[in-house]
């Protein structure tokens, strides 16, 4: 109990410090700055104008520095040190060049996993954006829209273990014999089949933990694209009825291109999610029945196994495959940063 | 959120032409087309919070769709031995119940061999192969009747059809609370949260402010880079910084360094690109006129920012607390590798993944506590919704 307390304590402690560290270092070096490079009437008119544009110069990088050094160390500095780890040997101490990256070429555990990973990039993104879709289109002509858009956003705010619990529980498995408590399988003998253990179906299996993914990104590409739709101007979509569109027409020859561009944007922040999926496989199969995905597979050769150069280079190749998302997202913040 | 169909109904001008009481197909199959969707996306979740509320042994024999139903349950009960007889006016009686102490069951029916099971119904008497005629109530009690003494040692069995009322219970998350040890689970999951949820904000809103409003060179490449590494894999930092919080604990004559400042710092790091950009994308968005006035009238950037940006700026504050609420509250791997995975450290995620191994057939304990972790960010996200959607559109929309 009084471990509980102390624990409690320490979080208070830690908020007070933060906070007022950060005010004591905000208010400080500003006041500071004022200070020594002060623009009072005893210096000079040249002098004055030199600390004026000194301060200017100095003050940013006030406000900048606490942030740029979180950064630093908590990003910049790993991502630099994986990469460097990635070609040593367990110990970091040992330089084997490319020899990780050859041992991965040729482990059959990486190759189920790239191939399961290209398939949760396929069948994801691509779902989850249509259902989204799909869910904002209806839900934007109906009454009650907002309060099933509300329904369907909902598994955003649940975790990935505590989805893949929900999801376990649908996917429950009992003997042919007993009554079936998952719903899948009750769905299933309801029609008159032999119940599954789903989970243990290879290529299957992969099927039923994206449908969990699927389900909670949903509620997000819904969010994003209903905005995007609000914007279709009223107009076009008026002129394209009375010229005799039906729905569907509407749908996909005047709404979808209209919002291409928010649709890629949903496409690839989904596509980054799903690179980086863990907690659903480790939580419903750590990797058996050929489930494996990079993430869960660098999780085993860094913390069971210990061997942090391979468990690095794993980390690389996620790394590589988020880069080009990475590059085309950062020249559109530039594009951006040009209209300003 | 709320604002989101206060739009002209675009789907009853299709089709309401005409004398105005044609029934609008399109418009039913609207309706039907998106409640479906939603049942879909709901009912996981229901079966879930149904399923926690109900008797454990309901649970683990019958759908929670059929929860409101009664559900039947066969048993078979051995009666009492000559041991237990009593004389009652001339007669031998052996009393009990065929249930226990379970006061739940009402009897269907019940037989003395197991192809028997429908022979008696409640109240109706049925003769022993030892003698003597057994009559069972509806509760299960029975009395065993018999003129001559009893001599058995060896108790007959009768077979039994009960129903089960259907029963709702906290029970289960009582016992995971306090035996599965999710109540400590909780308490931690707070301490880990909160404070990596209130450390960033100020940092980032200073160096937000400082990206969007001030002029010093490398800005471009500064925001640059904080777009890159709103997307970097997390899995990219976990080594090094492992290895620099041993090192950092080997200095203190720690036994490792896993400790929840260690934490709180991570989190607080990781969520700073996220934060930089939200708030940096909001400021910018303020009215340019007010910070020039500003700025004429003599107002440094310190005070500009703390009297009007900061105020102006709560909306995308609160966006990005609620974000990093989630997500700090959701995190699984960060916890497990930053804090271990001893049971006095072990988060919600932590411990739901650990009840998973050790007790995955109990789902009376793995609803329960699957509940318990996801009822904090559902509040959240509910009470919240309307900041947590503009935030999501201020960080992915442009």
């Amino acid at each position: 109990m009084t471990d509980i307390i102390e624990q409690i304590l320490s979080a208070a402690i830690a908020i007070v410090v933060a906070l007022g560290g950060a005010v004591v270092y905000f208010w400080g070096t500003n006041w500071l700055l004022d200070r020594v490079l002060t623009s009072s009437d005893r210096v000079s008119g040249d002098e004055m104008t030199r600390r004026d544009t000194l301060r200017s110069q100095i003050r940013p990088w006030l406000f900048l520095f606490p942030a740029l050094l979180f950064l630093s160390v908590y990003l910049v500095y790993p991502v630099v040190e994986t990469f460097r780890l990635s070609f040593f040997d367990n110990s970091g101490r040992n330089f084997l060049g490319f020899a990780n990256y050859l041992w991965l070429f040729g482990d059959s555990n990486f190759h189920q996993a790239v191939i399961n990973n290209l398939l949760w990039l396929i069948i994801v993104p691509s779902l989850a954006t249509a259902f989204g879709l799909v869910i904002a289109v209806l839900a934007d002509r109906l009454w009650w829209g907002n309060i099933a858009k509300s329904l369907v956003f909902m598994p955003m705010a649940i975790s990935f273990v505590g989805a893949s619990v929900i999801w376990k529980f649908v996917y429950d498995y009992r003997g042919a014999a007993d009554q079936q408590i998952g719903v899948l399988n009750a769905l299933v003998t309801f029609f008159g089949f032999e119940p599954q253990a789903w989970i243990t179906i290879p290529f299957w299996n992969s099927i039923f933990l994206m449908i969990i993914l699927v389900w909670i990104q949903t509620g997000f590409a819904m969010v994003i694209l209903s905005a995007a739709l609000r914007g279709v101007p009223e107009e076009t979509l008026e002129a394209a009825r009375i010229d005799g569109a039906n729905g569907f027409r509407i749908f996909f020859d005047i709404m979808i291109p209209q919002i291409k561009g928010t649709i890629i944007v949903v496409w690839t922040t989904i596509t980054i999610v799903v690179l980086k999926v863990f907690d659903i496989i480790f939580a419903m199969t750590n990797g058996q029945w050929d489930t494996e995905v990079l993430a869960n597979l660098m999780f085993k050769w860094m913390f069971v196994n210990f061997d942090y150069g391979r468990g690095s280079s794993i980390a690389v190749i996620i790394m590589l495959a988020v880069l080009p998302i990475m590059i085309w997202n950062i020249r559109r913040a530039n594009a951006e940063e040009g209209t300003r | 959120m709320t604002a989101a169909v206060d739009r002209a109904d675009t789907g009853s001008t299709a089709g309401s032409g005409g004398l105005g009481i044609k029934l609008d197909w399109a418009r039913i199959f609207t309706h039907l087309a998106l409640l479906f969707l939603v049942v879909l996306w709901t009912f996981p979740t229901a079966g879930l919070l149904i399923s926690s509320l109900r008797d454990k042994d309901q649970l683990a024999v019958s759908g929670w769709w059929t929860a409101l139903t009664a559900s039947t349950a066969q048993g078979v009960t051995r009666l009492g031995t000559a041991a237990d007889q009593i004389e009652e006016g001339g007669q031998f009686i052996i009393r009990g119940n065929l249930f226990g102490t379970d006061t739940n069951k009402q009897l269907e029916s019940f037989g003395l061999a197991a192809n028997e099971l429908g022979a008696g119904a409640p109240g109706q008497s049925l003769p022993m192969r030892e003698g003597g005629i057994i009559t069972v109530e509806q509760d299960g009690s029975f009395e065993w009747v018999n003129p001559t003494a009893f001599e058995h040692t060896r108790g007959p069995r009768v077979f039994h059809v009960a129903g089960i009322a259907p029963r709702f219970t906290l029970e289960n998350y009582v016992e995971v609370l306090t035996a599965s040890g999710v109540g400590r689970s909780f308490i931690n999951s707070f301490t880990v949260t909160i404070p990596a949820t209130v450390i960033p904000i100020l940092m980032a809103a200073f160096a937000a402010y400082a990206l969007a409003w001030m002029r010093f060179p490398f800005r471009g490449a500064i925001v640059a880079v904080v777009v890159g590494l709103l997307v970097v894999p997390l899995q990219m930092s976990l080594i090094p910084l492992l290895s620099l919080y041993n090192g950092i604990a080997q200095t203190f004559g720690a036994a490792d360094g896993k400790t929840y400042l260690g934490i709180w710092l991570a989190h607080t790091a990781f969520g700073l690109p996220l934060a930089i950009y939200l708030l940096r994308n909001y400021m910018a968005g303020l009215p340019k006129e007010i910070m020039e006035s500003a700025r004429i009238d003599g107002a440094s950037h310190f005070k500009i920012f703390t009297t009007m940006v900061l105020p102006l700026s709560f909306p995308a504050l609160a966006s990005f607390s609620i974000f990093q609420f989630l997500w700090v509250w959701n995190d699984l791997l960060v916890a497990m590798v930053f804090l271990g995975a001893q049971d006095s450290k072990l988060v919600l995620t932590g411990k739901l993944v650990s009840l998973l191994g050790s007790r995955g057939n109990n789902w009376e304990i793995l609803t329960a506590g699957a509940f318990i972790t996801i009822v904090v960010p559902l509040i959240v996200f509910f009470s919240l919704q309307r900041y947590f959607v503009r935030g999501l559109l201020a960080g992915s929309v442009k």
